[in-house]
């Protein structure tokens, strides 16, 4: 049995009431559409690649080969979509959200991965920017941000394996905050630090300033100007009223626990402080999806961690107004095998898997309780609607309000535009997801 | 968040009159150059004065020492390194220094640095090496700079050779780079040997250098990740096609065509390969080329002070495309060392190189001098799953091989990310998050608090403050205070507002926050 998704045929009624103004909410009552851009992304990184069949891609039917130790999914608030049985809190929430099941790139390894997934480009002649790097780049200090907090950041270390900001340069890297948002005091690397009052950071200040000999002797040099302005904003936040956004105990003891006292949910509640502040793109990096062995065991650990902080957000976001204007993406750079490998030396293990998986979109104008896509009887293949990174990528930042097929500026001059129009190999009905915008 | 993007016109206006400055500026600056002027400071100083550019005045011994570290080996000197340097009063001193400079073990690893960025060395994407082919490379490359083996010499080996990714280290330069196939290899090839984006080429020059590096092959074995490196052996007919000077060639069947392209790009009379390699090494030395950006050399970029590179690269290939004579010959000259303050205030005085331009450290450089001054130690995360590759604690930073292995300082500073091997992809510019950084965060502050190193500067017996501040600005300025830096530190120590211990991280925390700590100058 797989979920009853509305078909693609459906779609493209619904597409094209879409176009007439209205989308369909999952309450099947047509809801205006929000044409106001989106305002921020806020991405779960699934580093590793979290299981499809696990999570939001459930194959009860398959049998023990395929589900493992899953085979009950649950029923959510969202008609005719079923998700994985460890997710019970996100259940009551997809409404907010839709379930992509027919993504895919064919590829297996996490670095190439990770960069289609994230810069919609098969890997080509050139080293393409990041998703955040775009955001970035349109949305940032180039084009009217002037928050204290860097465009771009990242909870709380960068990813690696590709470098995000790609040809754009080094300008458009995130802002990784290091420390640990569970931990009593979230030290974010260069803002707060232990042990300094602002008394003796004015102190510090103070003295730097008078030791500035070769500046003093080098006053027209642009470079030390530089430093200076920037030295400048820094102290701004490192004694102005900004930091205050990263001290988590101003929220309630209540709320904290609901998204879960643990390094990713506090990311979560962090990441809805850095949004309702202004910051455009917010990366939270979770690690731990690279279950090659003891798979169900780690599923069985972290997939409540998850629910909780993945959950509540979407919760609190809506209560605060803020779900409207913010997209919450969801997603690794791939899948894993439907196919549990019980055999040593991976003892229950699922491996890399790029043919099929899912992602799941939320907030900022995309509409909630749909799926879009469908994989096959075991999820190993896309049986309808393939969706390339390209297309939800592309989607996003048409949300964004950044068009997808304009140009984007490069230090090399080169004329290229934000995503790929089409990839050869690629089906031409893979299309950006008008169905859920 | 870009600095260099903010208005900078209230700055402008309040630039005082550069003739209101002293004739000598202390501690930077010198009366006499006490290096002889050179062919290659005539040519500089001539084309400075026919385009009315001032000079800047010689530079000092305490800027020269730590410049010359820097440049050479990737590191500051020590207190002790700094006071023999002063102590020595032989006139020859500073050419002495290059020459044991460039015979230090650190030398090669700094250069190799250099050299791996350009090489593209890295595991991951786009490059995808892969550990142990990274390793073989870049001790390949380690390996050429230490032993100066001749320029000519590791260019062919790079373009001819064959074999295993693993055994014969040099053919990943095949390797090394984003896709596979005759576009990509010439335009690889143009950028690392001839400085020169191979789109800015005529179409028939690109097709004819495509159709030399079209026979090569990639052929995988049993072993993970590697790969054999090969001509194809399909029988193959004789091939004509056009050098990148226009010339045609024909290269008869059996021939390898890289030999054929290896022969002609190394051949004396062709000043291309030289030319790439003087303009680069000057590059890497003053932070940009003769010819501006160093890898775009092209008929219409042409050079600032054309006969420098003339006069450089003859130099270069009599020396039998000598690296380290070469930069001996750059070292030596009056023009590095100059003072880094300027004395004309002429937009095109930096691209003539009328005073040592000032550029903050790479981020490895900076890392390297901290963790050094202060005797700690940094990690290194590698993402790569399989094999895990272990950097010991006590590595420095220039010789992390591979650029898949990092540290969230180095990703902030700005590391060269050797996607392609541009210039460009290593930024040292200054950010906002690098100043926060820098100012205010654990890993620094804690690098200061726990020093051993400036334990030991405190708890010297007999101590005075001035003896304090004296070693102090020693071990992180490579000088003595200034009579007015003097007053302030002491000042400082002595008020009384944080305890002596804090009041000398304090101290140190400022001194590396200094505009003269984080810029080569």
């Amino acid at each position: 049995m797989t979920d009853p998704a509305i078909s693609r045929r459906d779609w493209m009624k619904l597409g094209l009431m879409g176009a007439a103004g209205y989308a369909v909410g999952s309450n099947g009552l047509a809801a205006p559409v929000v044409r106001q851009p989106a305002k921020a992304v806020i991405q779960i990184w699934m580093w590793g690649g979290p299981a499809h069949l696990d999570t939001f891609d459930p194959k009860p039917d398959a049998g023990r080969d395929y589900c493992g130790a899953f085979t009950r999914p649950l029923a959510t608030n969202a008609d005719g979509i079923r998700i994985g049985e460890m997710l019970p809190l996100l259940a009551k929430q997809a409404d907010k959200y839709s379930v992509i099941r027919s993504m895919t790139h064919g590829n297996n390894g996490h670095e190439t991965a990770a960069y289609i997934v994230q810069t919609g480009h098969q890997p080509d002649r050139l080293s393409w920017p990041g998703l955040g790097a775009i955001v970035s780049a349109f949305k940032g200090y180039d084009h009217g941000y002037t928050g204290l907090i860097p465009p771009y950041v990242v909870l709380t270390t960068t990813q690696g394996r590709f470098s995000e900001c790609g040809f754009l340069g080094p300008k458009y890297k995130p802002f990784a905050t290091g420390g640990d948002p569970a931990k009593p005091r979230f030290e974010v690397e260069g803002v707060i630090a232990r042990g300094i009052s602002d008394e003796r950071q004015k102190l510090r200040r103070d003295l730097l300033d008078r030791l500035d000999t070769l500046g003093r002797a080098m006053p027209t040099e642009i470079r030390f100007h530089n430093l200076d302005q920037c030295e400048e904003q820094a102290y701004d936040l490192i004694l102005g009223d900004s930091r205050k956004i990263f001290d988590l105990s101003q929220e309630k003891d209540d709320l904290r626990d609901r998204y879960g006292r643990n390094t990713f949910g506090q990311s979560c509640l962090m990441a809805r402080r850095l949004v309702e502040q202004g910051v455009p793109y917010v990366t939270i990096n979770y690690k731990g999806w690279d279950t090659h062995k003891q798979h169900f065991e780690i599923m069985r650990r972290k997939l409540p961690e998850l629910d909780a902080g993945f959950a509540t957000l979407l919760e609190d976001l809506q209560q605060r107004g803020l779900l409207d204007s913010t997209i919450v993406w969801w997603g690794g750079e791939f899948g894993r095998t439907p196919k549990v490998l019980w055999e040593a030396p991976w003892n229950g293990g699922r491996n890399h898997f790029g043919n099929c998986f899912s992602a799941v979109l939320a907030g900022g104008g995309f509409a909630g309780g749909h799926v879009v896509g469908k994989s096959d009887k075991t999820g190993s293949e896309v049986a309808e609607r393939p969706v390339h990174p390209h297309d939800l990528l592309g989607s996003i930042c048409e949300r964004m309000g950044i068009d997808p097929d304009g140009p984007l500026p490069n230090p090399m001059g080169k004329d290229l535009k934000v995503m790929p129009e089409d990839i050869p190999g690629f089906s031409s009905e893979s299309k950006r997801l008008h169905e859920i915008m | 968040m870009e600095a260099i993007l903010r208005p900078l016109l209230p700055w402008i206006v309040a630039v005082p009159l550069i003739s209101a400055a002293p004739e000598r500026i202390p501690p930077y600056e010198t009366k006499d150059f006490s290096v002889a002027r050179s062919p290659l400071d005539r040519i500089v100083f001539q084309a400075q004065r026919e385009a009315g550019i001032e000079t800047a005045a010689p530079c000092s011994d305490e800027v020269f020492v730590r410049r010359v570290y820097l440049d050479v080996i990737g590191l500051p000197p020590t207190a002790a390194e700094a006071r023999e340097f002063f102590r020595n009063r032989r006139r020859d001193k500073r050419s002495e220094l290059i020459d044991q400079l460039l015979d230090r073990p650190e030398y090669a690893d700094f250069w190799t640095m250099r050299w791996c960025d350009l090489l593209r060395v890295k595991s991951e994407f786009p490059i995808n090496l892969w550990p142990n082919a990274v390793q073989s490379y870049q001790k390949w490359i380690h390996d050429c700079v230490r032993d100066n083996v001749p320029y000519d010499r590791m260019a062919r080996q790079m373009i001819t050779s064959s074999g295993s990714n693993f055994r014969v280290p040099q053919v990943n330069f095949l390797r090394a780079m984003q896709g596979r196939g005759p576009r990509p290899l010439s335009s690889a090839v143009a950028l690392t040997m001839m400085g020169s984006r191979i789109e800015t080429w005529p179409a028939d020059r690109r097709a004819g250098m495509e159709a030399l590096f079209s026979r090569i092959t990639w052929k995988p074995t049993a072993e993970w990740k590697e790969e054999i490196v090969c001509l194809d052996p399909t029988p193959a007919g004789p091939l004509e096609t056009i050098l990148p000077d226009g010339r045609t060639i024909k290269v008869p069947p059996g021939d390898d065509p890289r030999t054929a392209f290896a022969d002609w790009l190394l051949a004396s009379e062709n000043r291309w390969f030289a030319r790439a390699a003087v303009n680069r090494h000057w590059a890497w030395v003053f932070g940009r080329g003769i010819v501006h950006e160093p890898d775009d050399i092209r008929p219409d970029n042409p050079p600032s002070i054309p006969g420098v590179l003339e006069l450089l690269e003859n130099d270069f290939v009599r020396s039998g495309y000598d690296m380290k004579e070469l930069l001996r010959t750059i070292l030596n000259s009056q023009v590095y060392q100059l003072s880094p303050i300027p004395r004309s205030q002429d937009p095109r005085a930096a691209s003539m190189f009328a005073s040592y331009p000032v550029r903050r450290l790479e981020a490895e450089v900076l890392l390297d001098s901290i963790c050094t001054l202060t005797g700690t130690k940094e990690g290194y995360d590698s993402p790569i799953p399989e094999p895990f590759t272990y950097i010991p604690p006590s590595a420095r930073s220039v010789n992390l091989a591979d650029a898949s292995i990092t540290s969230p300082f180095l990703e902030m500073f700005g590391r060269s990310s050797r996607d392609t091997g541009r210039v460009m992809e290593r930024s040292n510019t200054i950010s906002d998050a690098q100043c926060l950084h820098l100012l205010n965060s654990s890993q620094i502050q804690q690098k200061i608090e726990k020093s051993w190193r400036l334990k030991q500067i405190l708890q010297k017996k007999r101590r005075d403050p001035s003896d304090i501040v004296d070693d102090l600005w020693m071990a992180v300025l490579s000088r003595r205070p200034t009579a007015a830096e003097e007053g302030d530190a002491i000042a400082y120590l002595e008020g009384g507002e944080v305890p002596l211990k804090q009041a000398a991280d304090d101290l140190v925390w400022a001194l590396l926050n200094s505009k003269e700590f984080l810029h080569r100058h």
